[in-house]
């Protein structure tokens, strides 16, 4: 049990009163960003990653991971009290949360949302220490083909699992792959695509683009709509608290399929929206009571809120393991610890393990602490909303500006930020995924580096992504996934041809 | 307040109406996007076949990877121009209505001056600004709670960044005044 001795030395890394505040500190802002109408995971990540530029890299992985578990828990509280989901991810919560929220068990509900985060993110938790050494370990053998391999074949399941129009996720992709070039080449010190201006030769930063494409469009979106609101307030007292966790167990097949399946579609680029869905209708299906469902059942507040946790964090085990993020919020996550001259991958646990299993043993504590928070501090934060959005959506937009300014001491970067609102704002509308874009952002310098140090050693020869069977196998499997969609459809026919279609009435439109 | 403990109203006074006209449909912003796009990959395939696309003897050189990117960003916004213009997908959808781009204008424009004013002012004073400026008219909030609001918001955002954590913001005239 070798991950267990280097998890309790993470843990001796992470008892200082210092890290502590600091992770509590993160806890409570990312509550805050979770909660608030117009800020998300990612962006509340973005926006904040400026304050732990001064920080060691220890405690400043630390309060960004913690703000990224505290807008996971926040997320579910206006679900539940409002109706709102205050992060996509949340939506299927709303199911039947407010509901159970309007029946007066507002308490209830959360008390079921937050333990069942905990527990999916501990499934996840616990997968990520046993099993990302392991693969950091098998990666470590990996030369820049099998990189470029894996890349690609991150870029190609995105392409084809991805549920958005094919063309639109190719046009996000390239265009994130096209911006990271953006500046020196890496290679060759050439400058491109910098039409002699001195402010992109700098390149454009990730986290500026990542702060305008979710922040500013976000406010921008959330101003179209009618923001007054009314909900619930609600307390949790501790007599709830046990009721809720002695009628747990009952529910033990669907908290664990949701922890299965959030874990399975948070390591592969699917997201926790996906995983939120699949939970609440796998629970349904499997459920003896399916019409109970939608009317303020608990279970059906367990099973996406497992699920979304799940697969939230364990979209940090590519990352930490491949240097791959699983979802938008690692991949920023991943921009931080680029900016700390930390790179992620396979080297990091063997060049930097304070680091990362202080980074895993503070995902356990502040799962905890987290929970503890968000079950005694309920009421202050759904008060939070009472706050009206004219006041909110300023401060968003000062925070938004410190943290892109923040980066390179540029004020080019405030107007950057400002057109990436815009094109954020147009993009959603008209259906241009913005995950794929914040993941070729990052990835793209990386991706292309593998790509020509692959080329340099085989003398340009292409079919080096096919010289030995690991190799060939990632690429090839890239390829089969990139065009899925097309072989889906062969198969589909060839099923039709002798079961004649009788069933086209009932899709969905 | 009149409402009970249990329940929390927020309201909002400028709400956008709900049978605003449309003002474009979502195709319309489609086939611009993609001429956008496309120009777009022109220019930096362009760019990039000037840098280079051939192989060096050390492998590819600069413009090699951008340049084919950009050919497929090209192709796949030919694709997106192909579909708007002749399925006319998304023809009766609407891509925003009067209302809601008053609203959007509403939050866009301040913004915009904001950055603008960020450069002479300063990011806090600018910052001050915004925030009165915006709870007043937006938000119908009462003035001296949008005043002490927004002030309290610059100290805090000041000390916090500058003094606590030597994150160093644009400064204007008043910090100096203050020797800043």
């Amino acid at each position: 049990m070798e991950a267990f001795g280097l998890l309790l030395h993470g843990f001796s890394v992470l008892l200082t009163w210092k890290v502590l505040a600091v992770m509590m500190v993160g806890l409570v802002l990312g509550i805050f960003v979770g909660v608030l109408p117009g800020l998300g995971g990612p962006n509340g990540v973005a926006i904040l990653l400026p304050l732990t530029f001064t920080m060691d890299p220890t405690s400043a992985i630390v309060m960004l991971s913690c703000i990224y578990w505290g807008a996971l828990f926040g997320g579910a509280i206006t679900s539940i009290l409002f109706n709102i989901p205050g992060e996509a991810w949340s939506v299927a919560t709303t199911f039947d949360g407010y509901p159970m929220a309007q029946q007066g068990k507002a308490a209830e509900a959360l008390t079921a949302a937050f333990t069942s985060s905990f527990i999916g993110s501990l499934t996840a938790v616990l997968l990520i220490t046993f099993l990302a050494p392991g693969i950091a370990s098998f990666a470590l053998r990996f030369g820049p083909p099998e990189f470029f391999a894996v890349y690609l074949l991150t870029f190609c399941s995105f392409v084809g699992l991805g549920r958005e129009d094919k063309h639109k996720t190719i046009i996000s992709m390239t265009l994130g792959l096209l911006l990271a070039g953006i500046g020196m080449d890496t290679v060759s010190g050439t400058l491109r695509m910098t039409f002699g201006s001195n402010e992109l030769l700098r390149g454009i930063n990730f986290l500026v683009a990542v702060i305008g494409l979710f922040g500013i469009s976000e406010i921008l979106l959330t101003m179209e709509e009618r923001l007054a609101l009314r909900g619930h307030a609600a307390s949790i007292s501790l007599r709830v608290v046990l009721k809720v966790w002695k009628e747990m167990p009952r529910y033990w097949a669907t908290l664990l399929r949701s922890s299965v399946i959030g874990c399975w579609l948070g390591i592969t680029p699917g997201g926790a929206i996906a995983a939120s869905f699949m939970g609440y209708n796998l629970a349904k299906r499997f459920s003896k009571d399916k019409d109970s469902f939608g009317k303020g059942r608990i279970e059906g507040v367990f099973a996406p809120e497992t699920a979304a946790h799940a697969s939230g964090t364990s979209a940090l085990l590519p990352m930490l393991a491949l240097g791959i993020p699983g979802s938008g919020t690692a991949a920023i996550l991943l921009g931080g610890l680029m900016v700390w001259g930390l790179n992620p991958g396979p080297l990091l646990f063997v060049e930097h393990k304070d680091f990362v299993w202080g980074l895993i043993a503070s995902m356990y504590l502040g799962n905890v602490v987290g929970l503890v928070l968000v079950l005694t501090t309920v009421p202050v934060f759904a008060a939070v909303l009472r706050v009206p959005f004219a006041a909110i959506a300023p401060m968003i937009v000062v925070s938004c500006a410190i943290g892109a300014y923040a980066i390179q001491n540029a004020m080019f970067d405030i107007w950057l930020m400002l057109g990436f609102g815009v094109v954020g704002y147009v993009f959603k509308k008209i259906g241009i995924p913005l995950a794929p874009f914040t993941l070729a952002l990052v990835l793209g310098n990386r991706a292309e580096d593998a790509f020509r140090l692959s080329m340099i050693g085989a003398g340009g020869d292409l079919t080096v992504f096919w010289s030995n069977g690991l190799v060939g196998s990632i690429t090839t499997l890239a390829f089969v996934l990139l065009f899925w969609p097309v072989l889906g459809r062969v198969f589909e026919r060839a099923s039709r041809l002798w079961r004649p279609a009788n069933d086209r009435g009932t899709r969905p439109a | 307040m009149a409402t009970p403990e249990t329940e929390i109203v927020v309201e909002d006074p400028t709400a956008p109406a709900g049978d605003s006209p449309s003002v474009v449909s979502t195709r319309t912003v489609e086939i611009v996007v993609s001429l956008l796009l496309l120009a777009l990959a022109l220019l930096l395939g362009y760019d990039n076949w000037r840098t280079g696309i051939a192989w060096a003897p050390d492998g590819p050189q600069a413009g090699y990877f951008p340049f084919y990117l950009a050919l497929i960003l090209g192709a796949a916004s030919l694709y997106g121009l192909f579909i708007s213009l002749v399925t006319g997908a998304g023809a009766a959808q609407t891509f925003v209505t009067r209302a809601q781009l008053s609203r959007v204008m509403q939050v866009f424009i301040p913004t915009l001056a904001f950055c603008l004013l960020t450069q002479w002012l300063g990011l806090y004073v600018a910052s001050f600004l915004l925030i009165t400026s915006f709870m007043r008219v937006v938000g119908r909030i009462a003035l001296w709670k949008s005043l002490l609001t927004a002030f309290l918001f610059a100290v805090v955002m000041f000390v916090t960044f500058d003094l606590a954590f030597d994150v160093i913001m644009p400064k204007g005239p008043l910090e100096a005044a203050f020797g800043y």
